[in-house]
């Protein structure tokens, strides 16, 4: 299996990564080489073996409905890059 | 001087008032302002240290203090320390300031332990050599021209340069193994659960565990009982899952059962390391353990498996440094446009690649034949090596296919994935695994890598300390 340029560009649209023609040339390059090497596991039967999604599995993990103390707001929004009236500023999405 | 006793030596000196915490942090401090330079395993140190000082010495003396009380200790810059600069090397969050301590800061601080600043490493844990980070390069304590592993990689310098006796990194496919065998030092990587991840920044969550870098399986044993246990903020968190050792008894190897897989010693492990775990093997046996070769066809799996399943993870975990609420932000038209301006200059190569490589294992028409397939490989490795621990006690491997290379030594990016070839079984199934320095190969340090059962850390770190005796490697760094 192989990744076309165009590919690329769409999985880079996907993944919000804003790549130039260089970086988008060299990662066609470097993924068409993993993937070759991900062939290894396209020959293995594993038609009966279920899927591993955890280390160690764990079910129903619940708490106690108990509030608790937060992060109080101003420390939490200490590092955003714009905020205004306690609020984080995102860029526009819907225009007027 | 203070700075070359291990973390338990240091620990009892300072409960017997023989050394001041003040002493042993300035002894630190002076070490590390003294070699740093060269090999830059730090980032950031920490400026208020003084608290943690002062908290250490009130515990002394209203007779609160552990044994670890007074140690300084040395963390990765991907776990979240309250106010104090949190980068995990990364642009993307150059002046980031968490405002919470991970549940390992709080309980080394509960303990009275000294953060003394926080350690380099790949970007967002991603590489095997440190050379990934956004920053500057890591030096190797037994040769500064050649890197000290990854992604751990300035947590293992710290300690191999003898800083700090203690360092927590953390461990996605041998992030805090492969850096200790390249550095001659202890690197731990207890079960998935038994140390919380909260505050760990995440790469692949499923596969992450912080754990220790030490000069002695002691060292390691202690840190972890601090560090270990129930966490309510971790839903992965296992209950009653504090790693409790009394004391690590001196034992003999005998009737210790040992399994190495045949998959783990071939052409991909460089012939000097083969020589010296093949020394290990006979000193094991001569005390007494049986060495048996088993085949555990599944490891030739092993790299595929991980950097498919680890960048999906990490595709969909990165997803949240978008500009908004943390980090410098690039406007553009629009905002995805502004969320892939931010993202595609702020991440460094490699963190893009990743991201890009579990974008497409994840995208439609991708999914079974990558990811699903994927998960089903890690199932069938974690049964084979379920299998393999009901006849042997460990298992037992190289920790890492070659000794440190240059600086800029390995540019073929397959090869440098493959150095995580030994160690990723232990993040696929989630079972305890621990590198000890075990000799050296053109004078630089190679580990010997002993994996137990899941939930097994007790006993494995009390194997662990029987066949440190039995190596009795004792060398270190050749620094000033």
């Amino acid at each position: 299996m192989s990744i076309s340029l165009d590919e690329v560009r769409h999985v880079a649209k996907l993944a919000r990564l804003e790549l130039n023609e260089d970086e988008l040339v060299d990662f066609q390059g470097k993924l068409n080489a993993l993937l070759g090497h991900f062939e290894d596991i396209q020959g293995l039967d594993v038609s009966n073996q279920a899927p591993k999604p955890h280390a160690v599995s764990m079910i129903n993990v619940l708490a106690e409905d108990i509030a608790r103390p937060g992060i109080p707001r101003e420390r939490g929004m200490a590092n955003t890059a714009d905020s205004k009236a306690g609020l984080f500023i995102v860029p526009t999405i819907i225009e007027e | 001087m203070s700075t070359q006793l291990t973390a338990t030596e240091l620990g009892r000196k300072i409960a017997a008032g023989d050394i001041k915490v003040q002493e042993a942090i300035d002894a630190s401090c002076a070490r590390i302002d003294a070699n740093d330079e060269i090999y830059k395993a730090f980032l950031t140190l920490n400026e208020d240290v003084q608290t943690d000082i002062d908290r250490a010495e009130k515990m002394l003396t209203d007779g609160s203090a552990g044994p670890l009380t007074g140690v300084p200790v040395a963390i990765k810059d991907n776990i979240s320390t309250d106010g104090l600069r949190t980068t995990c090397a990364s642009k993307i969050l150059e002046n980031y300031i968490p405002p919470y301590d991970a549940t390992v800061i709080e309980r080394m601080k509960a303990a009275g332990m000294i953060v003394i600043g926080k350690t380099n490493l790949d970007e967002f844990a991603m590489g095997t050599s440190c050379e990934n980070s956004a920053f500057f390069p890591s030096r190797n304590p037994w040769d500064p021209d050649r890197v000290p592993g990854g992604s751990s990689g300035g947590s293992a310098a710290a300690v191999a340069a003898e800083y700090v006796p203690l360092s927590l990194g953390s461990d996605t496919g041998g992030s805090i193994r492969q850096p200790a065998s390249l550095c001659g030092i202890v690197g731990f990587k207890p079960t998935y659960g038994r140390v919380s991840r909260y505050g760990l920044v995440a790469f692949g969550s499923s596969l992450d565990q912080i754990g220790p870098f030490a000069r002695s399986v002691e060292d390691a044993a202690a840190i972890s009982n601090v560090i270990s246990g129930h966490d309510a903020n971790d839903a992965t968190s296992q209950p009653d899952s504090q790693i409790k050792l009394n004391g690590l008894k001196d034992g003999s190897l005998k009737g210790l059962k040992i399994a190495i897989p045949k998959q783990l010693f071939g052409e991909e492990i460089e012939e000097g390391v083969r020589h010296v775990i093949a020394q290990n093997i006979k000193t094991l046996e001569q005390d007494g353990a049986t060495v048996t070769e088993i085949d555990l066809p599944s490891i030739n799996y092993g790299v595929t498996t991980y950097y498919i399943i680890a960048p999906a993870e990490a595709s969909s975990n990165l997803g949240r440094y978008d500009g908004v609420r943390y980090g410098p932000r690039i406007d553009a038209d629009g905002h995805i446009e502004a969320f892939s301006a931010t993202r595609g200059s702020l991440f460094g190569k490699e963190v893009k690649l990743r991201i890009m490589v579990g974008t497409y294992a994840l995208s439609a028409g991708y999914y079974d034949a990558y990811y699903h397939r994927a998960q089903q490989v890690r199932g069938l490795m974690a049964q084979e090596f379920e299998r393999a621990y009901q006849e042997y006690d460990v298992i037992m491997s190289p920790s890492s296919p070659g000794v440190a290379f240059p600086v800029g030594g390995i540019q073929d990016q397959m090869a440098l994935k493959l150095l995580d070839l030994c160690t990723i079984p232990a993040n696929m199934g989630g079972f305890p695994s621990i590198s000890l320095p075990s000799g050296l190969s053109e004078g630089l340090p190679v580990g010997l890598l002993l994996n137990g059962p899941v939930n097994g850390d007790e006993r494995l770190l009390q194997i662990s300390y029987a066949v440190e005796q039995a190596l009795g490697f004792d060398k270190r760094a050749p620094m000033p």
